[in-house]
């Protein structure tokens, strides 16, 4: 029984309906404290949650760089000036390879972590390692590419649909690029610091990242690579 | 005789600000956009005098109240009732809520009727034909190439009065505005796209017009005469420009047109290439050259024409 | 070598940028040594250069953006004189230099001067607010401030090597393409706003995880004061709308290094894609500015009248509401460009539609006052004037949102007159408002009065002088950017304007009259309760200036205006809550990652603008190092002993024991 005489969950109720909010004093410095709800509770969250959080706000504005990128593709990509069309630089085959390489090291990425949650150097190390190295297998592919179409004559400089493909794709490839610096980064520090709580909140961050351009690759590859090619499925 | 002498104070107190709103108003009329000549800029017009005086019916009780309400409220009136607890009342939030929804939604529907009624598009209905007028905005003058009449001018716009005239606009350098104020409605001219726009002139008339988009370094100078003559003036103004002696608009006087140039004055051709705004607007006819890029004598700043032309 | 770097860079052919540059040279040089002298390199590099305390990094953000809208103005008095002076004139400023001059005024003046204001007013207010110690990450702040005042850097080093963009302050292509503009203007214009977006996004992401993670104790979503509300969604736009900017500027620096064809003119280019782009970015970012202004006047108008702000649900679901609609009606910019009148239709009615939020804002203050005791104090005549200006401001931008009407005053002086009706009106006043409001918070003592109200009269009238004959010229059909006018009808008004600007000066002038006056007289302005304004909020819990560590024992929350509660309850029992159990607290320690990456991102920068090459390299690889060398530090926090934090809230408590005597003394007469 509470102090008013009434029993606890009838107070709890008539609480809520008075005060849905749980605003507290409604007038100033009477009534009993009301716990606030939510991160009220508590008060503030954990580092590792808050690194995690900061991390995926700032994925969400590179994702909205990527779509402006895509948007820009999708304005261009008639826009060929009488150039070459998207069906005539796409190669199909060499994309697949790209996007299993990549795929794959999302999987070996998340096997790393698991190995960091089990605290096993070794794993982490080897599992980070093979991630890196189908990361570049994947950014020289892309290259490989690039230079193919560059030799034919086939530049970003050509027309605006160019322009627009190889930004996007490039982009992306930048993106990778830069994740595979960071990830020699964390490898080395891993091995220099072990796991230490800041160095597990990168490898988190870095592990949402490399996902991250997983998913955007995705995107890349369905709508220009894929909604791109001819029937055939062959490049010209 | 207290009430009278407040009352005359008040007069005078309120005539001046009044005087001055009204000659600020009469001020804003003659000449320019709130003196329109022709149907589109009357239209334009008086939807922006309704919607402004639809929201001051709603703004000015709402400052005078703000004021009221800080001065009723001010911490030396002590006659003034303290609520320091008062923070919400769902009959003042809806009332609130409701002025602002209704407003807008009035003015919601002056939008919608109001775009397709002067959209720049659509083409205004009338018993005379539409007279056909081609815009070329270059650095930094006015093209205007009357393709039925085989003529063209720069800098200088001439219209018969109470006909509809069908402007085909486009740039052949970087972003211009088309814009007579007192015709109404402006539209973009940009390169490699035209651009449509019907204006029309319901009397004879002086005008100006000019570029509504920052173009460059001459842009200050890119004002072109406009004159709306009657049907018969037109017709000889026409005839005048095919018999007298200036130049002809082919590829050449063209090539030279494209150069920078500013506070060119106006001039005509008695003929001019069918093809031509065709072939300006979808860019066969590459875009007229920028400034000069820049030397090593100018290390990164770019030369300009500027007031040397 | 020097890519295109020479020595004929520098306008020594151009007297006013010549004199200017030598005027400020000389300023920086005498400030540089003025320090040295007095050996204040230790104090400033361990106190603020290196700092990562959010209050710190709040007072530098906002004495940058002063500083730069000192510039923008000086700009200004510039382009009004010029418009007047050349009327069937050339004027003192040729073409080529008006056009820096109008595009430089817009872009310190919006990127520079009022978001790095804005910015320092949430880094400081946010954490205090919400009863915690710092931002969610404190050295990415620092990382942040420093880039904002790269980009600075590098605009204002344009006036002496080199020039500035003369496009407007959105450089629309074709006009900023290489082919149309070859100098370097532009590439200044993209590295420093590029580089300078950075930084904000890494304070939006801040303040962002800031406000829904870091919050004390019995802080829920709607206890919180509604400048956090604000606060959160000005970075909510900032972290979309900001990566648009990015992506932009992206596409315009490839296009004009690599010949990418983008916006160009031919080949495929599309310029209209950038004025779409541009503006899905630039009119968030309006919003961006005036939300936090609107929650700067939420805190001022409650605190004034001496009762809580009126209808708080409902200025929650406003702010929120804004914040959504404000990312839809982006074309509103370019109604002019022919999208036809399906989509000009929709894009004015989403425009509107923004006016209910506002205009819900707007009485929810009036009323806070009904039923209050209004205090007179400077705040709250910058708060009365807002709500004069920016009302019309708001009704000549619901006025543009009408295409019919926008098809006649769009690019006019009606449309300059309007924006800046609004954006001095709410977010310069609410910048002027707020400075007075918690100027004795961070500094410890507060603004002489008397020149505080002199500099908000001259400010309000001469706003109206100089700004009202622009909406009469807008309607007789002038443009704007105009270097020289060739009606002299305009004469008058352009003449009634230039009026306004000298009573603008004379309000800058009493402006910073009112900072050396105080500076001078701050033992008698002292503070020492820290609460001066009887405040509602947790910040006036604090001492003035606050500890670094803001509180010696994080609040428990109970209610909505928190210190307010606590205040009420002292009041009651007349004594204040026991003194807590005191324990070491831990707080992060100082770094100069940030300098160091600004300074090597600078030289990144300009290497880039004068294609050196090899410089630019070396700069990135070096700011990229110092970036490693930074993540390898083993210390990232320090711990502050439990005696310390007893002693530091010892005293805050004998101020407090003060002022809880005052207040009673004040409810028993009343």
């Amino acid at each position: 029984m509470t102090d008013s005489g009434l029993p606890a969950s009838v107070a709890a109720i008539r609480r809520v309906q008075q005060d849905p909010n749980r605003l507290g004093q409604r007038r100033h410095g009477s009534t009993e404290p009301v716990e606030g709800v939510g991160l009220g509770t508590t008060g503030p969250a954990t580092k590792r949650i808050i690194v995690g959080y900061g991390f995926w706000i700032f994925l969400l504005s590179d994702i909205v760089v990527f779509s402006c990128f895509f948007a820009a593709f999708a304005v261009q990509r008639g826009a060929t000036a009488g150039g070459p069309t998207l069906e005539q630089i796409v190669d199909i085959r060499r994309v697949a390879f790209e996007t299993a390489a990549l795929l794959l090291s999302s999987y070996t990425c998340m096997l790393s972590f698991a190995a960091t949650n089990a605290r096993s150097r070794l794993w982490t190390q080897i599992f980070l390692l093979v991630t890196g190295v189908l990361g570049l297998v994947f950014v020289l592919l892309e290259v490989q590419e690039f230079a193919e179409l560059a030799g034919r004559g086939i530049t970003p400089q050509r027309s605006g649909m160019l322009t627009s493909f190889f930004g996007l794709v490039g982009l992306h490839g930048v993106h990778v690029t830069i994740g595979g610096m960071w990830l020699a980064t964390m490898m080395a520090q891993v091995q220099v610091k072990g796991f230490r709580r800041e160095i597990v909140h990168r490898l988190i961050c870095f592990n949402l990242f490399w996902h991250a351009l997983d998913i955007v690759w995705i995107g890349i590859f369905t709508i220009v690579y894929l909604m791109g090619s001819n029937s055939t499925g062959s490049g010209a | 005789m207290g009430l009278h002498v407040l009352k005359s104070t008040l007069f005078r107190a309120c005539r001046s600000p009044i005087l001055s709103l009204l000659s600020f108003g009469l001020a804003s009329c003659s000449g320019g956009v709130l003196d329109p000549l022709g149907r589109v800029g009357a239209d334009d017009a008086s939807i922006l005098i309704d919607a402004t005086v639809v929201m001051l019916a709603i703004v000015i009780p709402t400052i005078l109240l703000a004021f009221w309400m800080a001065w009723h409220y001010r911490a030396s009136n002590g006659k003034a009732e303290y609520l320091p607890y008062w923070s919400y009342s769902g009959r003042i939030e809806a009332v609130v809520w409701w002025i602002p929804i209704l407003t807008i939604m009035f003015i919601g529907g002056v939008i919608w009727i109001g775009s397709y009624k002067v959209d720049p598009f659509r083409p205004l209905p009338s018993r005379t034909p539409p007279l056909e007028v081609q815009v070329v905005a270059l650095d930094w003058k006015w093209l205007f190439i009357y393709p039925r009449q085989g003529i063209a001018s720069v800098n200088q716009l001439v219209v018969p009065a109470s006909t509809p005239v069908h402007f085909s606009i486009t740039s052949a350098s970087v972003f211009n505005a088309f814009f007579v104020p007192r015709l109404g409605s402006m539209i973009y001219a940009m390169p490699g796209m035209v651009s449509q726009l019907y204006l029309e002139a319901d009397h004879p008339a002086r005008l100006w017009g000019t570029s509504a988009q920052f173009s460059g370094d001459g842009f200050s100078d890119m004002q072109f005469q406009v004159r709306s003559v009657p049907e018969a003036d037109f017709q000889a103004w026409v005839a005048s420009v095919r018999g007298g002696g200036s130049p002809s608009l082919d590829r050449a006087t063209y090539a030279e047109l494209m150069h920078p140039s500013q506070r060119v004055p106006p001039t005509t051709y008695h003929a001019v290439d069918a093809q031509l705004f065709q072939d300006v607007a979808s860019q066969k006819i590459p875009p007229a050259p920028g400034p000069e890029p820049e030397g090593p004598q100018h290390a990164g700043r770019e030369v300009s024409t500027g007031g040397r032309d | 070598m020097f890519g295109k770097l020479n020595l004929s860079a520098i306008p020594l052919g151009q007297p006013i940028p010549l004199i200017t540059s030598l005027v400020v040279i000389l300023i920086v040089l005498g400030v540089l040594t003025l320090i040295t002298v007095k050996k204040w390199w230790p104090y400033l590099w361990r106190e603020w250069i290196t700092s990562v305390d959010h209050k710190r990094i709040g007072v530098m953000y906002s004495a940058l953006g002063v500083l730069m809208l000192l510039r923008g103005f000086a700009d200004a008095i510039m382009m009004r004189t010029q418009q007047a002076a050349a009327i069937n004139a050339m004027g003192y400023l040729p073409p080529e230099h008006y056009d820096q001059i109008f595009t430089a005024h817009g872009t310190i003046m919006i990127l520079f001067g009022a978001m790095p204001l804005v910015l320092g007013f949430m880094n400081f207010l946010v954490p205090l607010q919400l009863g915690v110690r710092d931002v969610a990450f404190p050295t990415f702040n620092s990382v942040g401030f420093w880039l904002s005042a790269s980009g600075a850097l590098l605009v204002n080093v344009s006036l002496f090597v080199g020039e500035f963009a003369r496009t407007g302050w959105l450089p629309y292509p074709p006009l900023s393409e290489t082919a149309y503009t070859p100098g370097v203007g532009v590439d200044y214009y993209l590295w420093a706003v590029q580089i300078s977006g950075i930084g904000t996004l890494i304070a939006g992401i801040n303040i962002v995880t800031t406000v829904l993670k870091l919050r004390c104790r019995g802080m829920s979503y709607m206890r919180m004061p509604v400048f956090c509300w604000t606060a959160l969604c000005a970075c909510l736009l900032i972290v979309a709308a900001f990566p648009v900017l990015t992506a932009t500027l992206a596409m315009l620096t490839l296009d004009r290094y690599l010949g990418f064809h983008y916006f160009t003119n031919t080949a495929g280019g599309n310029p209209m894609m950038f004025v779409n782009l541009v503006w899905a970015w630039g009119h968030p970012e309006v919003y961006i500015l005036v939300l936090p202004a609107f929650g700067i006047f939420s805190e001022i108008f409650p605190t004034f009248s001496g009762k809580p702000l009126f209808g708080y649900r409902s200025m929650v679901v406003a702010t929120l509401f804004i914040c959504i609609v404000s990312m839809t009606v982006w074309l509103h910019h370019f109604f002019t460009m022919g999208a036809g009148a399906a989509v000009n239709t929709f894009f004015g009615i989403s425009s509107s539609i923004i006016a209910v939020g506002t205009g819900v804002k707007i009485y929810n203050w009036i009323f806070t006052m009904y039923g209050g005791r209004v205090r007179f104090e400077v705040p709250m005549l910058w708060s009365m004037g807002f709500i004069f200006t920016f009302i019309i401001g708001g009704l000549t931008g619901v006025l543009l949102a009408v295409p019919p009407a926008d098809f006649l005053t769009h690019n006019s002086m009606f449309l300059v007159a309007h924006f800046h009706n609004v954006i001095i009106g709410a977010v310069v006043f609410a910048i002027f408002a707020g400075m007075d409001y918690w100027f004795p918070k961070a500094f410890g003592f507060r603004l002489h009065k008397g020149w505080g109200i002199a500099a908000f009269w001259f400010a309000f009238i001469g706003f109206w002088v100089t700004f009202a004959p622009l909406y009469v010229l807008g309607l007789l059909g002038m443009t704007r950017r105009l270097q020289h006018i060739n009606f002299p009808e305009w004469r008058p008004w352009l003449y009634a304007s230039v009026v306004g600007v000298a009573i603008l000066i004379l309000g800058v002038i009493s402006q910073v009259v009112q900072f050396v006056v105080s500076i001078r007289d701050r033992e008698k302005l002292r503070d020492v309760t820290g609460d001066p304004w009887d405040g509602r909020s947790l910040e006036w819990a604090t001492p003035s200036p606050p500890p670094f560590f803001n509180f010696a024992v994080m609040p428990n929350v109970e209610g909505e205006e928190a210190y307010w509660g606590i205040k009420q309850r002292a009041v009651e029992t007349q004594q204040l809550s026991p003194e807590p159990q005191y324990e070491p607290i831990e707080m992060p320690v100082n770094s100069g990652v940030g300098f160091y990456t600004a300074f090597f991102t600078s030289v990144f920068g300009f290497a880039m603008i004068w294609h050196i090459w090899w410089l630019a390299i070396l700069a990135f690889a070096a700011a990229f190092a110092g970036f490693v060398f930074f993540a390898w530090r083993d210390v990232h926090e320090f711990e502050v002993p439990a005696e310390e934090v007893a002693r530091v809230d010892r005293a805050r408590r004998a101020a407090r024991e003060a002022l809880l005597e005052r207040l009673s003394q004040q409810g028993a007469m009343s």
